[in-house]
């Protein structure tokens, strides 16, 4: 007889056996578990298993994009969209290399992607066999985790485990590599109840303590010129409510990173919208020059801090973030806290109701602010031609702010972050810390699939769009009325502006068309490639708009059209992105003409 | 300066890569690197020996913590741990330098685990300063062949 114990064994959940199924079906099991309702999969001898499976069933639906590449990025931006796992697959070899880009992008922004691939049958692997690649060791430094399936047993636990690790604490890619031999296996699965790490780290929930938050109040109790610097943490843990409370309780003002845009409502009073080597002025000068820096999930990237040792030399700096390995690794601080940033924020919002906080003597500051914020906000000057600022903030306009923006990188990136305006979460969708060009049509397409009755829009550059153009054919065949707005300046405009301010404006392979004769709004007939026909041949309605007075009518038409939409902006190669602080420069050096 | 961290790890395929990858990706190069299964074979420990800077070496482990098959992952430090090697050194002998090979085997209570007409094989246990000590006395005879475990430490 067995020991009695305490413990009622109803209350432990029970794994589930399945009914014997391929390798394949199980999969597409796990997958439909996981609550996976689209797919972005490109098929291919070593995964068309996969794909014979996924076309026995309803519930998810399976998008084929054009290039693996734009797959894996329209995966990216369903998951950046809504914050669930985006999902794309690949066959081996080729296949597989092609989902490098996203997955990398995913490890850098943080972003909960998994990659399934398949593998040649076991019995190849390592033999060169055809399109064989070893892509678990290829993406060994760009994962949060992978799997290698070599026994088809494996599959149920492993599937569960990867969506955990994707969407649990700092989100990340996992890749899942499958030989074709695991998924054509008969099994019967047996489908874990829940997930079990030998590692503590992956499943702990690290939080914040009462004594440390009540370190952070008092901190704040006794600062003069507090800053909130908010990142892409407020996002991922779904806290820019408990951040806006709180930020408002200890009236200190609030900038962002790029990858933090929307986590604070940039319309409201308290925001320095964000800052960095292109962010507001302002928001550069007040974490300059402020005694306090609340670092709350963000990582001290170069492109926000500039010389390290220089940035934010007079302040005592708190940093709340899920990772410990983040905390000292850039920039040394005060008081690193280990927490999830929604815990943190919300027991904050409490301890401060019970100890009747009040917020310090901060006028002067703010008053400061208010200077620098009138006297220097964003801007450009006027042109007879549409300037590309100029088009970002029409698009602004005639959409009242309310549509999902994706970008390509470059230029045209960071004019949408100044000239759009993002008051919620999830709303700017761009490669940041890979800086990944071909990003934004594939991701507006994902973030269109999963937010369809939204306006999802990518401002993108000539340069970039190009290279995921081909993306125009799933959004024809699948219907995915995603709209391209492209800012078309017949340049790299980026690489152009650091060799007119660094490299005496030699063109190092910066120009688009023809050199010899080189497109723009005063020389339409050199303009080169012609978008609209592109977009007409793959069935896709579109636009060039030259002049400055027809650019709110074709906006609108593009807004007004019930389909995928290319609006190709016509603008001159010589706007500068201001202000800039130079790579690896201070805050006192930064360009503002 | 030199440490030596002591990776506790699931014993899977990849985990080795996963850890070297971590290490040798932020540009420590690895003095010595052993790795073999604890008394719980679903479990590995890897000790690495290496030479680096005090701060990205201690990113570095933090970072080795958050790889998912790592258990448990510390930095020794001086008198924390007790450490062993393991030298198996092959030594040119004939039998006028017999003897005094087997002298010196004796004084450092190492082995002679293999003799040949031209060669003995010695198995040296010790710390660092043992080992070095006795390969030195060693190497006037002609050292032909050597390896060795690199350090393995156990926490005190």
């Amino acid at each position: 007889m067995k020991k009695k114990t305490n413990t009622s064994p109803a209350s432990f959940p029970k794994a589930e056996i399945g009914r014997e199924m391929k390798g394949a079906d199980c999969v597409v099991e796990c997958l439909i578990r996981e609550g996976v309702d689209v797919i972005f999969a490109y098929p291919g001898g070593a995964s068309q298993e996969l794909h014979q499976s996924l076309a026995r069933t309803d519930k998810i639906r399976t998008i084929l994009p054009r290039h693996e590449q734009g797959g894996s990025f329209a995966a990216e931006g369903y998951a950046r969209a809504t914050g669930k796992v985006g999902v794309c697959m690949a066959t081996s070899g080729p296949g597989a290399t092609n989902l490098v880009s996203a997955i990398a992008d995913a490890y850098m922004d943080s972003i909960p992607l998994v990659a399934i691939t398949g593998q040649v049958f076991s019995k190849y692997i390592g033999k060169m066999a055809f399109q064989e690649t070893d892509f678990f060791g290829m993406t060994l430094p760009i994962v949060k985790h992978s799997y290698l399936v070599m026994d088809v047993k494996e599959l149920p636990r492993i599937f569960k485990e990867a969506f955990y690790l994707a969407r649990s604490g700092r989100p990340g890619p996992v890749v899942i590599d499958i030989p074709k031999d695991v998924q054509q296996a008969k099994f019967q699965p047996v489908f874990p109840p829940a997930v079990e790490f030998r590692s503590a780290y992956a499943t702990a929930t690290q939080n914040a303590t009462d004594d440390q938050l009540r370190q952070v109040l008092a901190l704040i109790g006794s600062a003069k010129k507090p800053v909130l610097y908010a990142g892409g943490g407020i996002i991922s843990a779904e806290a820019h409510a408990e951040l806006k409370a709180f930020a408002i309780k200890t009236n200190v003002p609030v900038a962002t990173t790029l990858m933090g845009i929307g986590g604070f409502p940039e319309s409201h009073p308290l925001s320095m919208q964000w800052f960095g080597m292109h962010g507001a002025a302002y928001g550069n000068w007040a974490v300059d020059q402020c005694d306090l820096l609340l670092c709350f999930g963000a990582r001290f990237d170069d492109r926000i801090t500039g010389d390290t040792s220089k940035f934010a030399a007079q302040a005592k700096i708190v940093h709340i973030d899920i990772d410990a390995s983040e905390h000292n690794k850039n920039k040394r601080v005060l008081l690193p806290v280990v927490s999830d940033i929604k815990y943190a924020l919300t027991r904050l919002n409490e301890l401060a109701a019970a100890q009747k906080f009040a917020p310090p003597d901060t006028k002067a500051w703010h008053a400061q602010i208010a200077t620098w914020k009138r006297e220097t906000p964003f801007r450009y000057d006027e042109s007879k031609h549409i300037v590309p600022q100029e088009a970002v903030q029409a698009l602004y306009e005639l959409t009242k702010g309310d549509a999902i923006i994706t970008t390509g990188v470059g230029q045209h990136q960071m004019w949408a972050a100044q000239f759009y305006r993002f008051n919620e979460p999830r709303r700017y969708i761009s490669s940041l810390g890979l800086g990944a060009m071909g990003f934004g049509y594939p991701a507006a397409l994902g973030a269109k699939v999963a937010c369809p009755d939204k306006q999802v829009i990518d401002i993108d550059g000539d340069g970039s769009f190009v290279m995921n153009i081909q993306e125009l054919a799933t959004a024809h065949i699948e219907k995915i009325a995603a709209k391209a707005m492209i800012l078309n300046n017949q340049h790299l405009g980026m690489v152009v502006q650091w060799e007119d301010r660094f490299y005496g404006s030699v063109r190092g392979n910066t120009i688009l068309g023809d050199e010899s004769n080189v497109g723009s709004p005063d020389n339409p007939a050199g303009l080169y490639p012609d978008f609209v026909k592109i977009a007409d041949g793959f069935g896709v309605k579109g636009r060039r708009v030259i002049k400055k007075s027809e650019l709110r009518s074709a906006i609108k038409e593009m807004l007004d059209h019930d389909g995928p939409y290319v609006l190709d902006v016509i603008v001159p190669y010589t706007e500068h992105v201001l202000p800039m602080i130079p790579a690896g420069k201070t805050v006192k050096e930064m360009i503002l003409k | 300066m030199r440490h030596t961290i002591s990776v506790l790890v699931e014993n899977k395929f990849g985990v080795l890569a996963r850890v070297a990858g971590m290490i040798s990706g932020r540009g420590f190069n690895i003095d010595s690197l052993n790795v073999a299964p604890t008394h719980d074979a679903s479990l590995s420990r890897i000790t690495i020996v290496l030479n680096g800077d005090e701060a990205a070496l201690d990113l570095c482990i933090k970072q080795l913590r958050k790889l998912v098959n790592v258990v448990e992952c510390s930095d020794f430090k001086e008198g924390q741990a007790v450490a062993r090697e393991l030298v198996l050194v092959k030594v040119g002998a004939d039998s006028k330098s017999r003897p005094e090979i087997i002298q010196i085997t004796d004084i450092f209570r190492a082995k002679i685990i293999n003799m040949s007409a031209e060669s003995l094989i010695i198995e040296v246990i010790g710390d660092e300063d043992k080992v070095s000590a006795c390969l030195g006395l060693l190497e006037p005879f002609g050292i032909l062949e050597l390896a060795r475990t690199g350090r393995l430490a156990l926490r005190r």
